[in-house]
């Protein structure tokens, strides 16, 4: 099957009076049907110009964005505005009519396709129903809270029956919970309705949830691309690396340098790993980082270790670790 | 109180009751030339403003040559003293009016010194509407004239209200500094008998007239403003 987004060699150069700024250098990228793709960067790294790029709101200096085969680069303005109305996008601010009520704003994008007033409205009670803001389709934006905006943003997005929705930094401006919810939504939009999601997004907390695949774009360049898991378990370009263990600055007091990072995966979250290691191995261990969640009584996330100085030790609690089925991989340069 | 002070004016010396009736009747036209020319104006000056913020270079739709056109225009309509204006286009009031004197007259000047200052007024008001709201609309495939018509022109709807006000009030100012030359109202009043006849009192009740016309409109266009925006929790 052909991916539904193809982006091909995109570069995107923004010109200043005297100086110019290369956003994307080259950027190819397949993204399938149905799929929730993280595009992952630091800020700056051109990820917004990217996801701009998909629906031509920001047309590429060179290469070209092909949605279901169609060519971008060889479309009229008014195509393009057709082929906008099948790509919705939400924000980082939410960018809802201040002046408008929440159910009009559902109807924006219907009023643009030339959807008929009465069955605009019905169909936007129904999506503000899904997106759980049927009791406010008469309160205006300012009376709502952040979750609330993104979630009338999604509920507009959702108007047209959009083939391809476009999240930019969506959960940037909410709460831990509410992205949490956020996302949760967005993954019931997928599966319910098949729309293919593309999410950027600088936090990798924010892949890990929901994403099947990731892209990782540093400096304008894709760093590093494949499926969540491969990404997060063996992270190969140091863009990924980065992102991954989200460094953390220097530890003081253990001396040794030699660092472990376990990924837990299917260990039941029941048995303790760590302090029955420790207890097995009679050496203590220095938790860097954990990130970890019980999802369904199965152990998620990962974890970064300091080993002890003495290098039996270590190697033991490496090849616990190892027999107990947890993926693990030294991590140089950790400390320092 | 007012009737109070209008009942004391009226008994006073120099005041009977045919001035109180000229007052009244200066009110009217003064009202009259200030609401017609805003009206005439804003059909000049709103679809100026718009063009100024579409074809300006991070506009809807670029365009340095329309964009300057108007910008020039606007720059040298606004740099020129009223008075001046008043005097310049009295061949233009001629043709349009018959004559060059008097309320109806007085229009033709307000309504094209006005103008550029509503587009001017228009452009601000719009460049303050959230570029993120034209980005989301944009994304939706909205075209240039739905995003003026449904976007811009809505969520700037308080602030175009305020500027409408201030609008109002500097017409106000013009009409009466027409006086000078006889453009009727207030201000004609207020030249004719407190400058050339010197009768202070007579100066004063305009004076305060303009004053009272200028709180009642400002406090009007701020009050529906804020009536109508949405952004304030009410």
């Amino acid at each position: 099957m052909e991916p539904i987004i193809q982006i091909q060699k995109v570069s995107k150069t923004f010109r200043g009076r005297d100086n110019q700024v290369e956003a994307l250098k080259g950027i190819t990228l397949d993204i399938e049907k149905g799929d929730i793709c993280g595009i992952i960067g630091m800020s700056g790294a051109g990820k917004s110009t990217l996801v701009r790029c998909l629906n031509y709101l920001e047309k590429p200096t060179s290469g070209t964005v092909l949605i279901e085969n169609k060519d971008l680069s060889a479309m009229s303005e008014r195509e393009l505005r057709k082929i906008r109305t099948e790509i919705a996008m939400i924000f980082q601010h939410f960018n809802l009519l201040m002046q408008r009520s929440v159910l009009d704003n559902v109807c924006v994008p219907m009023e643009i396709a030339g959807v008929k007033k009465k069955d605009a409205r019905k169909r936007a009670l129904e999506l503000l129903e899904v997106v759980g803001l049927g009791d406010k389709a008469k309160s205006y934006p300012a009376q709502l809270s952040g979750g609330q905006k993104q979630r009338v943003a999604i509920a507009r997005a959702l108007a047209n029956n959009p083939k391809i929705l476009l999240c930019d930094e969506a959960t940037s401006a909410l709460d831990p919970t509410t992205t949490k919810s956020i996302l949760k939504l967005l993954q019931q939009i997928n599966r319910e309705f098949g729309i293919t999601i593309v999410i950027i997004t600088h936090e990798m907390s924010v892949v890990q949830e929901i994403c099947s695949h990731v892209a990782i774009i540093d400096n304008g360049v894709l760093a590093e691309s494949g499926t969540v898991t491969e990404v997060f378990e063996q992270p190969k370009s140091s863009a990924a690396k980065k992102l991954v263990y989200m460094v953390n600055p220097r530890v003081e007091r253990m001396t040794s340098r030699r660092c472990i990072r376990i990924v837990f995966q299917e260990n039941s979250s029941f048995e303790p790993v760590i302090a029955n290691m420790i207890l097995e191995c009679k050496a203590v261990v220095n938790i860097l980082k954990a990130d970890t969640s019980d999802i369904g009584g199965i152990a998620h996330g990962q974890m970064i270790l300091q080993l002890p100085q003495e290098r039996a030790d270590a190697d033991r609690m490496i090849q616990y670790l190892r027999d107990r089925r947890l993926i693990v991989e030294e991590v140089e340069d950790y400390v320092e | 109180m007012l009737s109070e002070f209008f009942q004391a004016l009226s008994t006073g010396a120099s005041i009977g009751n045919t001035v109180v009736a000229m007052l009244a009747e200066g009110t009217l036209v003064t009202l009259y030339m200030t609401l017609v020319s805003t009206i005439a104006a804003y059909l000049i000056g709103l679809p100026m403003g718009i063009a100024l913020v579409v074809t300006a270079d991070d506009g809807l739709r670029p365009n340095r040559i329309i964009y300057k056109c108007l910008d020039i225009v606007a720059n040298i309509v606004r740099s020129i003293p009223f008075l001046i204006l008043l005097i310049l286009v009295i061949p233009v009031t001629r043709a349009i009016v018959g004559k060059s004197y008097g309320p109806t007259a007085t229009i033709v000047p307000l309504v094209l010194a006005a103008g550029p200052f509503i587009a001017r007024m228009v452009e601000s008001s719009l460049l303050e509407v959230d570029r993120g709201v034209i980005e989301a609309a944009q994304s939706m495939g909205a075209g240039t004239g739905y995003i003026v018509a449904k976007v811009m022109l809505v969520e700037a709807r308080s602030s175009l209200i305020v500027g409408a006000t201030i609008v109002l009030g500097t017409i106000l100012g013009y009409s009466a500094m027409a006086g000078t030359v006889g453009g009727g109202g207030l201000g004609d009043i207020a030249i004719r008998y407190g400058y050339h006849r010197y009768q202070q009192d007579i100066m004063w009740v305009t004076v305060i007239l303009l004053v009272l016309l200028v709180q009642v409109m400002q406090w009007a266009g701020i009050r529906l403003s804020r009536k109508l925006d949405r952004r304030v929790r009410n």
